[in-house]
């Protein structure tokens, strides 16, 4: 029986999401967030990974209260449990109570810093403004005083107190948002796509600065972003969203050494590994869902190169596969008795046969073994694609053997290894 | 088999600071060469001048120094030199929601280029090249696809449409700035692979312009690290990876998410100085001096290349060929 | 400082070309204001050699070097002469200008200043909160606008002056008073304005509104407004300072072009409530051919609009810190 290393023991839980769902209503309702749990341990960081279109965004706000319309909560709760005190069910707080709640426990850094400042007004009053709202009973030096503090927790001298936003770098100015999000030392604090249009320098310092300020405050942190290799190296539990699901939910370590839904392999494999070994790689082929359209079956049929007759029919739900926890049939022993295909077990993101790997940089250019594509029958079926244009694999890139001036590369061409 | 030299290329904006008068040296001095069936990766940060060195190859931007030659021809001979070199250099761009027409259906971008360049004149020779093209870059059916207007396809498909039109008229050399980098990670791999697919069926020479080391290396077969304007390192994709030489490039690589790397740990390698003005670009010297831990009294003048593998090579004071015998100099 | 130094000497450069187009274009123009004069004196018997000189003399007309005149011209200009009105002659230009330039600055200034702050604010408010009664609105005061402003002016007229008897008929002040700041006297301005402003102000707040609403939603989908919103900060702050700050930007743009114009005076409003305002003696010109006094009034208006621009362009960096820089 293997151990659910997922599960968060309730007393250490923060913020507990369950079922939630949102929809975009409209002539064809989007449904957006679709029965999305999990819960957030005090102090940890939940990473939350997917690309355009999965709905992490939309949780997001549906988490802090941040919706507007055509945008509604349609099922679902999120609570939250403070340190000190009884739950409070998020969307039981209106108007004033919920002004009050707001940044007090559960704060927001929003994407790209670009647009997240108020151009018109200083970092000062942008700063200020928290505690003009929220701590009235301060007095003006004492404000200063706290501005000046928020600023040096993140490396900005207290002379940038006057400046604009304008006048800043953009990493300067996401740090000033993240210093304003520390303003009243929140419990949970959620990030999305906060490094995003940053150069990837000022990105490593970015996180290691909020690795810094959750070492000393002991916030939890919800870090949304589509960059995967980022999240596995900075979260403890990530949750893959494809589709408004979560499909996959686990430890970091665990989703990286074993992952068990096609999708999360997919996308592993999308990310050429800096150092190691070079291996034939190729993303997962194919486009999202159209939310707008009612989905019968898993959303992921379109693009896997795993599915089945069940896929088509049955929405699969989180279940327990391997260390973490994935929505997928292959993990349901009901219709898979013996489990998961051999290529899924193994990690791969193709039916076939394993390819050769490749040896250290030096060696041979990659290869796909004998020119033979990886299977993409799952991109026809047009019920489940909305899109007709389809777009078949690429065979990977033979590194450039024609000039032996460059070094000790062989040509290229013919045989496998 | 063609090749596009590029030597001592330079962008200058004159500045005014106040009452003095300065020069932005956004590019300077760069020098490489493209040739036929390979890709070089121009690596660089946002500031780096990758963008402007890729718009001075396609004529977008004129160079303030330096030259370009196409198979020994200087790009601005004459009015027909330039028409060729146009026809011959072809770029794709980053953003794949601005580089299409939103009032334009997929055949029309297609057919301009075509008809342009005399590929194709009449209206059934221009449908059959609009729809081979498409066929090309895997985006089928052609007929339906060329009817769609942009918004109606996704960003993959609309990056496919792009890369269709840069081979519209024939070119020999492609410039791809940043082809992926608006686009999800699931699908950046395939258009990395097509590019590289159509590189090879076509004999074009690729520029790869991007930040991302990680796609660098597993596309290009060189790379050439640029900072602030200036070509800091260079050699074979590999070598410049894993055995960097220039404390930039050293930086880069330990700053890139790696996934391998236990967490926990700092990352190793690297760690720059922070704060303080950036040093001017006309002052002189390394211009990477003001964030290098290793920066040392001569690296206010000016750094030849020096050579530190095979076609590897770094510009930096470390690495001169006496190096080794002397102490590391206090700054 | 810069951007200050930069803006004035740019302003005083444009006002040197004003002055000197308008000394350039009248003398462009064939015929002589001597002759105008003559023609509506309908003089029967023809005038002395000298009397002509020494109209033309009052005129300016004369055959000096073009350069002499301009010198000449632009002392005069200095010394607030601007010759005699043909219209009203022989009351000089000057005259002309300063007993009919306040009435319509108060009058239009007032009107127009109101209408803007009423529009923005209805607008922001309108914007703020969709969905409201406030949306009403914006039919009703482009119903206003559309109108043919006369016609709007005449109405209101009749009704409220003729029909009800609630406020006065014509001109812009009772008779009865005499001219200076005593109470009685502006009493009876303030009571005789408040018809023809009302008019300018039910006719023009449309364009405010409607500026400002849509700027409003589109600012309320920014990053920042959101950010505020979850900064918990209270609406009404959010609303002003981050919605409302940045939405109100074009419109001041648009305010300069304004103000500037007010000057012309509104000269439907002046002739359908006979308003003792620039417009009238904008028309009692074009009707007698009174060069200078139109040479005159052009001026007064190039330089308000110079003025003005100049004023909101200062008030524009201090709304905007980004235009500090740019300059």
């Amino acid at each position: 029986m293997t151990l659910d290393t997922t599960a968060v023991t309730g007393t250490d839980v923060v913020l507990s999401v369950r079922d939630l769902s949102v929809v975009y209503d409209g002539a064809d309702p989007v449904r957006a967030v679709r029965d999305v749990s999990f819960d957030l341990a005090r102090g940890e960081v939940l990473g939350i990974a997917g690309e355009s279109g999965c709905g992490k965004s939309t949780l997001a706000y549906a988490i802090t209260r941040l919706l507007k319309p055509p945008g509604r909560v349609a099922s679902g709760e999120v609570v939250f449990h403070p340190a000190d005190g009884p739950p409070v069910d998020l969307s039981t707080l209106h108007g004033e109570p919920l002004r009050r709640f707001r940044w007090n426990r559960v704060a927001m850094v929003f994407q790209g810093a670009m647009n997240a400042l108020n151009p018109v007004l200083s970092v000062r009053r942008q700063l200020a403004d928290v505690f003009t709202a929220h701590r009235p009973e301060l007095r003006r030096a004492e404000r200063e005083e706290r501005c000046r503090e928020l600023l040096d927790l993140v490396g900005i001298g207290p002379e940038r107190l006057s400046a604009y936003p304008h006048e800043l770098s953009g990493g300067m100015r996401q740090r000033v948002l993240i210093a304003m999000a520390m303003a009243l030392r929140p419990d949970v604090v959620v990030m999305d796509e906060p490094t995003t249009a940053l150069d990837v320098v000022v990105q490593r310092d970015i996180l290691e600065e909020i690795d810094r300020l959750r070492a000393r405050f002991g916030f939890a942190v919800v870090f949304i972003t589509h960059d995967l290799s980022l999240l596995l190296e900075i979260s403890d539990r990530l949750a893959v969203m494809y589709g408004g699901r979560i499909v996959e939910y686990g430890r970091a370590a665990d989703l990286h050494a074993a992952p068990a839904h096609p999708y999360t392999v997919g996308l592993l494999r999308s990310f050429p590994r800096l150092r190691g070994e070079r291996t034939v790689l190729h993303g997962v082929p194919g486009s999202p869902p159209d939310l707008s359209r009612p989905l019968t079956g898993c959303a992921f049929t379109a693009r896997c190169p795993y599915v089945f007759d069940a896929c088509h029919h049955t929405d699969p739900s989180l279940r327990v596969a391997g260390t973490t926890r994935a929505a997928c049939l292959h993990y349901d022993p009901a219709l898979r008795p013996d489990g998961p295909p051999e290529a899924l077990r193994a990690g791969r993101f193709d039916s076939g046969p394993a390819e050769c790997a490749v040896e250290e940089a030096g060696g041979d250019p990659p290869v796909d073994t004998t020119g033979r594509q990886p299977r993409r029958e799952a991109a026809e079926p047009p019920q489940a694609s909305t899109d007709p244009v389809t777009a078949q694999a690429e065979s990977a890139p033979e590194r450039d053997g024609a000039a032996p001036e460059t070094g000790p590369w062989p040509p290229t061409g013919g045989g496998t290894r | 088999m063609t090749t596009l030299t590029v030597s001592q290329l330079s962008k200058h904006f004159p500045l005014r600071d106040g009452r003095r008068r300065r020069t932005l040296r956004a590019v300077d001095g760069v020098s490489f060469e493209l040739r036929s069936g390979q890709t070089v990766a121009l690596v660089g940060e946002s500031g780096s001048g990758k963008s402007t060195i890729a718009r001075m190859l396609v004529r977008l931007t004129r160079p303030t120094t330096g030259e370009i030659r196409l198979d020994g021809i200087p790009v601005a001979a004459d009015r027909r030199a330039v028409r060729r070199y146009r026809r011959d250099v072809q770029m794709v761009f980053q953003d794949p929601f601005g580089s299409l027409n939103p009032a334009h259906t997929v055949e029309y971008h297609l057919r301009r280029p075509l008809r342009l360049h005399g590929v194709a004149r009449s209206a059934g020779d221009v449908r059959a090249a609009v729809h081979d093209l498409l066929a090309r870059v895997n985006l089928t059916p052609a007929d339906q696809v060329a009817r769609r207007l942009p918004h109606e396809l996704s960003g993959g498909q609309r990056q496919r449409v792009a890369i269709a039109r840069a081979l519209a008229p024939r070119p020999r050399i492609l410039l791809a700035d940043e082809p992926v980098s608006m686009l999800d990670v699931s699908i950046r791999l395939e258009i990395l692979n097509l590019i590289d697919r159509l590189k090879r069926e076509e004999e074009l020479a690729v520029l790869y312009v991007t930040h991302d080391l990680a796609t660098a290396r597993y596309f290009a077969s060189s790379i050439m690290v640029l900072y602030r304007g200036q070509v800091v390192e260079s050699g074979p994709a590999d070598e410049v990876i894993l055995r960097p030489a220039h404390p930039y490039t050293q930086l880069l690589a330990s700053a890139a998410p790696d996934p391998g790397r236990p967490r926990s740990s700092t990352p190793g390698g690297m760690r720059a100085l922070r704060g303080g003005q950036q040093t001017a670009t006309d002052s002189g010297g390394c211009l990477f001096r003001d964030r290098c831990p290793a920066a040392m009294r001569v690296c206010h003048t000016e750094v030849p290349e020096f050579p530190v593998g095979a076609g590897h090579m770094a510009r930096c004071w470390l690495h001169r060929p006496d190096a080794g015998q002397l102490p590391p100099q206090p700054r | 400082m810069r951007y200050l130094r930069r803006k004035a000497l740019f302003y005083l450069v444009a006002v040197w070309a004003a002055v000197t187009l308008n000394f350039l274009i009248p003398r462009l123009i064939k015929g002589n204001p001597v002759d105008a004069v003559l023609a509506k004196t309908q003089n029967m018997t023809p005038m002395s050699p000298e009397a002509r000189r020494a109209l033309e003399l009052q005129f300016g007309v004369s055959d000096d070097p073009l350069w002499q005149q301009y010198l000449g011209y632009l002392g005069n200009l200095l010394r607030g002469e601007f010759g005699l009105s043909v219209a009203y002659y022989p009351t000089p230009v000057s005259k002309v200008l300063s007993q009919s330039l306040p009435w319509t600055v108060v009058m239009v200034g007032i009107a127009t200043v109101l209408s803007v702050l009423l529009g923005i604010t209805l607008g922001m408010l309108a914007g703020w909160r969709r969905g409201t009664w406030l949306d009403a609105l914006v039919p009703t005061t482009t119903f206003l606008a559309a109108i043919p402003y006369f016609w709007l002016a005449l109405v209101l007229l009749y009704l409220l002056g003729g029909v009800l008897g609630w406020f006065p008929l014509n001109s812009g002040y009772s008779y009865e008073t005499t001219i200076g700041f005593n109470w009685p006297f502006l009493r009876s301005a303030i009571y005789h304005g408040i018809l023809p402003a009302a008019s300018i102000v039910l006719a023009s707040v449309a364009g405010w509104l409607l500026g400002m609403r849509n700027m409003m939603v589109s600012t309320m989908a920014e990053d920042y407004v959101l950010t505020a919103e979850a900064k918990g900060l209270r609406p009404g702050r959010i609303m002003v300072q981050y919605a409302a700050r940045n939405a109100v930007l074009p419109s001041v743009a648009g305010f300069a072009i304004t103000l500037g114009f007010v000057v012309s005076g509104s000269i439907a409003t002046e002739i359908v409530f006979s308003y003792p305002g620039v417009g009238m003696s904008l028309v009692a010109a074009v009707a007698n051919a009174d060069y200078p006094l139109l040479q005159g009034i052009f001026l007064v208006i190039s330089l308000a609009v110079l003025g003005a621009n100049f004023v909101v362009d200062l008030l524009y960096a201090v709304i905007d810190p980004r235009t500090r820089q740019a300059g």
